[in-house]
């Protein structure tokens, strides 16, 4: 995987948008790898008592993916020297085997000077932006 | 009951340091369904001009996650964890991690805001390496739902 070159990169590029479609074994498969064990992302009960609709996605795996669209856009994951994310609305995850789907989308937004460009995020869940904020700053080649 | 402000400034230094591990990279990376193979093979890392396999850049949640337990469970702070949402999270890397790495973080408290009956936690861990270098800096604001705030 090769970085992405900076003069093949214009400001309001967009990124190849991405889908994923997270269900409660997702959920717990990022729980053992991460080492984030809170309840209210397995325990449906557990999740209603602290007054949440149902289990929810972990914000970080949410990030994660956000993080994904554009690490895959850039060729080298290195090439992501900073992002950060707002939590604005959780991502329910129904216990069923469909899950609920999470659309990813990008946009280049900014140019600055050495070679990094700024990409904006949105992802979406039920037609609503689960994230507000969302940056990327992308060292290019 | 608002948490006591005076917090404000603490650190909590490194106990102990992370090795950071070929494997769980690749368990991390399965996790986030990204089938890069700079994360799970290391010739392609290295064509990459990386000493070996990467991590993905929220990776470094282990780790501050690990750090950031010490003030979630200080007695003296009082947090009820079951009542805290994340806000807002961001990375700095300073270097991409990759395995091999031994890394240790320290946690800073940078502020504590009570807003509309909820508490506002923002902290940051400064994660370095086993020369002292910097490798990331992860900052969380973390909201601590207020009683009121019940149903």
């Amino acid at each position: 995987m090769t970085r992405r070159r900076s003069v093949d990169v214009a400001d309001g590029d967009e990124l190849p948008p991405l889908q994923v479609r997270l269900t409660r074994a997702g959920l717990i498969r990022y729980a053992g790898a991460s080492g984030d064990f809170n309840p209210i992302h397995w325990n449906e009960r557990i999740a209603r008592e602290v007054g949440l609709p149902d289990v929810i996605a972990h914000g970080m795996l949410t990030m994660a993916l956000a993080t994904r669209l554009v690490t895959t856009w850039a060729g080298d994951p290195a090439a992501v020297v900073e992002c950060g994310v707002r939590f604005t609305r959780p991502v329910v995850v129904p216990d069923d085997d469909k899950g609920v789907l999470v659309e990813l989308s990008g946009k280049v937004t900014r140019r600055r000077d050495e070679g990094t460009v700024l990409v904006s995020i949105t992802a979406r869940c039920n037609g609503q932006n689960v994230l507000g904020k969302a940056t990327a700053t992308v060292a290019l080649a | 009951m608002p948490l006591d402000p005076s917090f404000v400034g603490r650190c909590y230094p490194p106990v102990g340091s992370y090795q950071v591990g070929r494997e769980k990279i690749r368990e991390f990376a399965e996790a986030i369904g990204d089938g890069n193979a700079i994360y799970r093979d290391t010739a392609a890392a290295r064509a990459a001009g990386h000493p070996d396999v990467v991590a993905p850049p929220t990776f470094a949640v282990i780790i501050s996650m690990q750090a950031q337990e010490l003030l979630v469970e200080d007695p003296e702070l009082g947090l009820d964890y079951s009542r805290v949402v994340l806000g807002e999270h961001s990375f700095t890397h300073h270097r991409p991690i990759h395995a091999g790495d031994e890394l240790v973080a320290a946690l800073y408290v940078d502020s504590i805001r009570t807003m509309g009956g909820n508490d506002m936690l923002t902290v940051r861990c400064e994660i370095t390496d086993a020369t002292g270098d910097p490798v990331t800096t992860a900052r969380s604001m973390l909201v601590v739902r207020g009683e009121q705030g019940d149903r």
